[in-house]
């Protein structure tokens, strides 16, 4: 799916049969399931026919996982009815108390996490759990039915290969092989274009339009307009656990799209101030890395961001993002080159160096590296400024000075909480996101009092987040660039990059494979750099 | 017998109990859990084996006492670790201590009429020599002049390569340990799957106890496993969880033994204590090495998720 669009692509094949005359392939009823405090699922309607790809669309938090997990048996409604059409159409009821269920029901789920072995073959993988399977295994025999399964439909796979040794896209034709393999006829994709490259993208889409043909019902979970638009036949919008609408793609546009899952209006585009920018601040040049297994992650990098500009950064997850914001944050040693900072050669030296000269961090693992989730919220935003007075006070730390810090930057950025003693854990994504970006710009703004040209490493900061959210971090980004903050944007979504970015370096296999701009670029020729296909 | 098949010989007694050991560590492990309590379960069959044989008169009844009490050790180890979760290492060491202490305890009076056992004299598996094929140059008195526990290793070792590696059982044993996670979404039963090969371990350092105190050293002595367990633990790193390797491995364990014996019997100036170090240097050596290769041991050896407690609500 080409995520570029204001106009709908043609469509390779239309559905043969009028989609609304197909039988039933399964239906979903007043659908209601409620978690502590959180009511997911609000009498929820589903009817997928044969033969269509339904989407379901809907932000982070609007119940499509939880409703799919009710249809794979994961979750137990607490009222409504599920039914499974045959093939004339007619409809009875089931009780899916298990993944198990599921699967004799003919339902195979494809995670957006791919629940693969890695250190087992594709067809390890692919007979992993099944019913049926004789006690000593005869691999030949599933590897020839898998490469003729993987023939017919038309997704290449190499059988006896090690999951660890293929691609992403790979992986994931293995997941849906998996599902058709146990004679799946609804097949539910969690997300399944979000660790892809375009064209990675757009097979998918062909092999689900083949899969359709073929009358399987296919059910697809996104928060793409643009993908819904070019994949799917019908789209059910759900928001805050409701059903907000079912309609023809054909009979809609984005923007109405937008709106009924969001609830609002939404700005499409977004306002960038006019910045010349400055001189270059950070350097990187012919920087080379291993990542953590030993592998030469980064070869021969070389980058500069100037100040008051964003450098975007385009490329398919784990072709050397990580070790780059670890390189220029000093969390990872640089085997060659160097890291310039406004000057001063930092290359190697100790994260806090790092910290002193400018340069924030806002890391791609919210939980993990961005927040201590057990200390409050307060102890997490002081993390950058408790080096210095009036935080510090000698070798002590003066409590109500970090709380008071922490309560003004709660109230400038609108962080949503009960207060600053609350774990930072408890809070949203979203909130846990703003508390970082809070600490690490204000970082940068102490940084400037001192002279410094602060610079910011954000690595998908938006990952994760729902449209509002979204909205918050981009022009807290764009803020900074005004500001004349160095930004080196990390994103894997591409309509994001070409917004927010003054340039964008594309990265593939740990080499920079260009930095164009987004005027002169097309989302297809990022796509092409990105699968390593081109250079500019 | 010349020099090299009398050491050969020794190295196969020896480091039968280790084998034992260590591929019944294996099998646990590659369902995820650690069970350091290797030591604790070795001991206890051990001393209850030895009680048993001696109360019934009959081996046999010895080693299937002692791979069940260490079974029994194992599914407290797998209740502690898998339904409640705690600390896997912790779990362990808990287990080697107090197997210790008890099999200490239970020497004292489980002999007949409750009387200690240390010095006591009872059944013992003899060495059986296999006609024809002891006649093999070297290796014929070295592998078929031995004792009815080390002939059954024989079939033991290739059943549990072939489990692993060829059959479905051996799938999703590898599955779970690798990634419990997609065992589960793809229906197979972690916590069935975990305790079993748990107990399974748990049965094998019990008859590696057992051959200790039948047929390596007959009777029973204080601490008579002399870390023997902790060896047993080492070699399934160096065996890069493979049971064919760990029999390389315990021959080379079970051979220092030997070269040990050798020495002492030639009245070597060498003191006795610092020869018995040898294995546990040895130990060292071979972690050092194998932990210098980190990277290759990632990619094909220690199970994703050896060590890590499997929650389904946990999102991760």
């Amino acid at each position: 799916m080409v995520v570029e669009g204001h106009d709908r692509p043609t469509r390779p094949s239309a559905p043969v049969t009028d989609p609304t005359a197909a039988p039933i392939a399964v239906a979903l009823r007043g659908i209601t399931k409620t978690f502590p405090g959180v009511l997911a699922n609000d009498h929820v309607d589903l009817e997928v026919r044969r033969g269509e790809i339904h989407a379901l669309l809907g932000e982070n938090g609007a119940g499509k996982s939880t409703l799919m997990s009710v249809l794979t048996g994961l979750y137990q409604p607490d009222q409504g009815r599920i039914l499974i059409g045959d093939e004339a159409g007619r409809l009875r009821p089931v009780t899916i108390a298990s993944p198990r269920d599921a699967i004799h029901l003919g339902i195979g789920m494809v995670h957006q996490h791919f629940k693969l072995v890695p250190t087992q073959t594709v067809a390890e993988n692919v007979i992993l759990g099944m019913d049926g399977v004789p006690f000593v295994l005869d691999m030949a025999t599933v590897e020839a039915e898998v490469a003729a399964l993987s023939e017919r439909f038309r997704m290449p796979v190499p059988v006896s290969a090690y999951i660890w040794q293929i691609s992403v896209g790979e992986q994931q034709r293995v997941e849906i092989l998996k599902a058709l393999y146990r004679g799946a006829e609804i097949l539910i994709l969690d997300e399944p274009t979000a660790v892809l490259t375009p064209q990675e993208a757009a097979e998918v889409a062909a092999t689900l339009r083949a899969l359709a043909a073929e009358g399987k019902a296919i059910i697809f979970i996104s928060h793409k307009l643009d993908e819904v638009m070019t994949v799917a036949d019908r789209v059910t919008v759900l928001r805050k656990g409701r059903n907000v609408a079912t309609l023809d793609v054909a009979a809609t546009d984005k923007h109405q799209l937008a709106e009924l899952m969001v609830g609002r209006e939404v700005a499409t585009t977004i306002d960038k101030d006019d910045v010349e920018p400055g001189p270059v601040v950070l350097r990187i040049d012919g920087v080379v890395a291993r990542n953590n297994r030993g592998i030469v992650a980064l070869k021969d990098l070389s980058l500069e961001v100037r100040a008051g500009e964003i450098l975007g950064v385009a490329g398919v997850a784990g072709n050397g993002q990580r070790e780059l914001t670890e390189v220029v944050t000093g969390l990872r040693r640089a085997e060659q080159g160097t890291v310039t900072v406004d000057g001063d050669d930092l290359t190697d030296r100790a994260p806090v160096r790092f910290i002193d000269a400018g340069v924030s961090h806002v890391p791609s693992d919210r939980l993990g590296r961005g927040l201590a989730g057990n200390l409050p919220l307060a102890d997490n935003m002081a993390m950058k400024a408790y080096r210095r007075p009036p935080i510090a006070a000698g070798p002590m730390l003066r409590r109500d000075r970090m709380r008071a810090f922490a309560v003004d930057l709660i109230e400038r950025f609108n962080v949503d909480t009960p207060g600053p003693d609350t774990p930072a854990r408890n809070l949203s994504g979203g909130n846990q996101q703003k508390a970082i970006l809070a600490r690490e710009i204000t970082a940068g703004t102490r940084a400037r009092e001192r002279g410094r040209r602060p610079v910011l490493i954000a690595a998908y900061p938006t990952r994760g987040l729902d449209v509002g959210a979204i909205e918050d971090v981009r022009s807290h980004l764009l803020r900074q660039r005004s500001d004349g903050t160095a930004v080196l944007f990390i994103s894997e979504e591409l309509d994001e990059l070409m917004m927010m970015s003054d340039r964008i370096a594309v990265l593939h296999g740990g080499e920079v494979m260009g930095v164009v701009t987004p005027a002169e670029t097309t989302i297809e020729e990022l796509g092409l750099m990105m699968a390593g296909e081109m250079r500019r | 017998m010349d020099l090299l098949t009398s050491i050969l010989a020794i190295a196969v007694f020896a480091g039968a109990s280790l084998v034992y050991a260590s591929v019944g560590e294996i099998l646990t492990e590659r369902s995820g859990i650690l069970n350091l309590g290797v030591e604790g379960m070795m001991i206890m069959g051990a001393v209850t084996a030895f009680a048993a044989a001696v109360a019934s008169g009959n081996a046999v009844v010895g080693v299937v006492v002692g791979g069940l009490v260490g079974g029994t050790l194992a599914l407290v180890h797998a209740f502690l670790t898998i339904t409640l979760r705690a600390d896997q290492v912790v779990s362990g060491l808990a287990l080697t201590l107090a197997g210790g202490g008890l099999a200490s305890f239970l020497g004292q009076r489980l002999g007949p009429g409750g009387a200690p056992l240390v010095g006591m004299v009872g059944p013992r598996f003899r060495s059986i020599t296999i006609p024809g094929l002891s006649d093999i140059p070297v290796i014929g008195p070295a592998f078929f002049d031995q004792d009815a526990l080390v002939y059954l290793l024989f079939l033991v070792v290739p059943l549990a390569w072939f489990l692993l590696a060829r059959t479905r059982p051996g799938l999703y044993l590898r599955a779970v340990g690798e990634n419990p996670q997609t065992a589960d979404a793809m229906g197979i039963d972690v916590f069935k799957v975990r305790y079993l090969y748990t107990f399974v371990g748990g049965v094998m350092a019990g008859v590696a106890g057992a051959h200790l105190s039948l047929a390596y050293t007959p009777g029973w002595t204080e601490n008579l496993t002399g870390g023997r367990g902790w060896i047993a633990v080492a070699l399934v790193i160096f065996a890069t969880w493979d049971p064919r390797k760990a029999v390389a491995g315990a021959l080379l364990f079970g051979g220092v033994n030997a070269i040990q014996f050798r020495l002492q019997a030639e009245g070597t100036t060498i003191p006795a204590s610092l020869l018995n170090m040898m294995p546990y240097i040895l130990t060292i050596v071979v972690l050092v090495v194998i932990t210098r290769f980190e990277s290759i041991r990632k990619k094909v050896g220690a199970p994703a998720a050896l060590g890590l407690p499997y929650n389904r609500e946990e999102r991760t």
